[in-house]
């Protein structure tokens, strides 16, 4: 009984309109957290450990801690490139969606058009295409005009899903700025795009982040397009992981260094869109 | 908001529009092309009419992925959205442990898909997985390379584990915009706390929670990645759902015509169940206002 009371405490003092059960919900997370962290750190302990131990011995926490397997990744080019190549699409792509997602965000935030409804159903009805209905298609594609293994038919191909994502979330922000603002700025002498980029782009900055985060974790996440748009050159991590399969078998040190490895970006930037990820999970609805 | 008419907003769409057609249209109408052609290579193509969809109707192994990928879903949505809501219910609601509990809850989120393929490969092996090591240290078998069952309780748990945070997260945004006002109502009537769940907590969130299930419908619906990474569709057919079965088709095989005939069917069949889910959902918005 003491044990829970201990851990319960700091939640007590920051959420004081919760009553008696607080106790129960600090339990409930805990274990929530506990299974969603078990995975991660069964990656992180294995990342650490050498070969032999993985496979010799059963150990909850590295014996012989080594940082080999990182150093590998990191010195040898056929491994790092890797995440080159993932981080270059995904800047891409990220620049490409926002690029044209904030004109159309703003047109279908401000004003009525012919077709506009069903035209934005149809935006969101990508992001619904199953990825193994493209993977085909888009390999003869980007074959036929020359862009096979290159970086941005990676990028290209991950439009279809983040630049409906991205004027879905940018407009749910739009819809938040009062309208009289664009209209004094029109008397005042502003141009349509003097007043989007002085004005309005400082106004929506947090959707634009949220926006931006949101095409980047999933351009990062996506493998399937990625694995048949790209042969060497453009070849991103995730693909590159399937390598450690060699004739030895496989090598699980340097298989889990390599997804610790993916996880860090993602991690790094959850903490300053914290606030705003359910906004942008809603499609910018909430 | 008020918005005004006017058409030349359309400009403002343009390069949206040159995008998509690019990078969905064209793509898309390939399908279609051929989904009604045959081919018997030299890229010599003829028509064959509805043949491949008649011959996919009918065909067995299409009717079982189909079978295998609505049970996935079904099970997936029964699980996580009231797990989700159970999880946002119990988050903190301010302060530093409540954003503790938001970062570390999205993390599974930002994993690359064939890493969480890869993670829960590992974590469920007997020989070297925390997992699969315990419970065979428990004398309960588990393999699940070989056992079907094993295999799905596998992916399952790996799609709980991988999303659940993500309902978890939409239904405390929804939690969260509910005025105090409401709360010290229900604690003047003395509402229960069931009373409060059903009649403020709920209701309230219906919107957002409506976006979770569309959400989750669709994305569970087109996976492909993490189930492949752990057990390829195996044991046997066992977990081969409709892409990973699609992939093998047109990827694997280069069944084209059939491949093609297949994918359309699954496109509209995703496009059906979202419809339905989106106007629900637009028509929840007008009645909040």
């Amino acid at each position: 009984m003491s044990d829970a009371t201990a851990t319960s405490n700091p939640v007590i003092a920051t959420a004081p309109t919760k009553r008696f059960k607080v106790k129960g919900s600090v339990i409930v997370m805990t274990l929530y957290l506990l299974f969603l962290m078990l995975p991660i750190y069964w990656l992180l302990n294995m990342s650490l450990k050498t070969n032999t131990e993985v496979l010799n011995e059963f150990t909850l926490w590295p014996r012989n801690l080594t940082f080999d397997n990182y150093i590998k990744i990191l010195t040898d080019p056929s491994w790092y490139s890797g995440y080159i190549n993932s981080i270059i699409y995904v800047v891409m792509n990220t620049a490409i969606s926002l690029t044209v997602a904030l004109p159309a965000a703003y047109a279908f935030s401000r004003y009525h058009f012919m077709g506009d409804k069903h035209l934005f159903f149809w935006l969101l009805t990508n992001r619904m295409a199953p990825p193994a209905v493209f993977a085909l298609p888009f390999f003869q594609l980007y074959s036929s005009v020359g862009l096979f293994d290159t970086h941005i038919a990676v990028a290209l191909a991950h439009c279809l899903f983040n630049v409906p994502l991205a004027v879905w979330i940018l407009e749910g922000f739009m819809r938040g700025v009062p309208k009289e603002i664009d209209e004094t700025a029109y008397i005042d002498g502003y141009s349509f795009g003097r007043f989007f980029v002085k004005i309005f782009m400082p106004l929506i900055a947090s959707g634009i982040g949220v926006a931006a985060f949101f095409c980047f974790m999933f351009s990062w996440v996506e493998l399937l397009l990625t694995r048949t748009l790209t042969s060497v050159d453009a070849k991103p991590i995730s693909a590159i992981m399937t390598r450690t399969q060699g004739a030895a078998g496989i090598d699980w040190g340097v298989l889990a260094a390599a997804g610790v490895l993916t996880i860090i970006p993602g991690a790094l930037v959850i903490y300053f869109v914290r606030n705003y990820i359910a906004k942008g999970f809603a499609l910018g609805r909430v | 908001m008020e918005k005004t008419v006017n058409q030349k907003a359309w400009f403002l769409i343009l390069p949206v529009l040159l995008l998509v057609a690019f990078s969905a249209v064209i793509p898309l109408m390939t399908v279609v092309n051929y989904s009604v052609q045959d081919t018997f290579g030299n890229n010599q193509f003829f028509w064959a009419g509805l043949e491949w969809f008649e011959e996919m109707l009918r065909s067995e192994r299409m009717w079982d992925a189909l079978g295998r990928q609505l049970m996935f879903s079904a099970i997936i949505l029964a699980i996580q959205v009231p797990l989700g809501v159970f999880i946002a219910l119990n988050m903190p609601k301010s302060g530093f442990w409540s954003s503790f509990c938001l970062v570390m809850m999205s993390l599974p989120l930002l994993i690359p898909w064939n890493v969480v393929g890869t993670i829960w490969q590992i974590f469920g092996r007997v020989d070297i997985g925390l997992l699969g090591y315990t419970l065979d240290a428990l004398g309960i078998p588990y393999n699940y390379t070989q056992n079907t069952f094993a295999a799905w309780v596998t992916i399952i748990v790996m799609d709980v584990w991988h999303w659940t945070s993500l309902v978890a997260l939409l239904a405390f945004a929804g939690l969260k915009s509910i005025p105090d006002a409401y709360y010290q109502a229900a604690k003047i009537d003395q509402a229960s706390r069931w009373a409060i769940f059903r009649y403020i907590e709920l209701p309230k969130m219906m919107g957002v929670l409506m976006i979770a299930i569309l959400l989750r419908f669709m994305d569970s619906f087109m996976i492909y990645t993490e189930p492949f990474v752990v057990t390829g569709g195996g044991p046997g057919n066992a977990t081969t759902l409709l892409s990973i079965d699609l992939v093998k088709m047109a990827l694997g095989q280069f069944d084209l015509g059939p491949a093609a005939a297949f994918s359309i069917m699954y496109y509209l069949v995703i496009l059906l169940i979202s419809y339905v889910f989106y106007t629900v959902m637009t028509n929840l918005d007008k009645k909040g206002g």
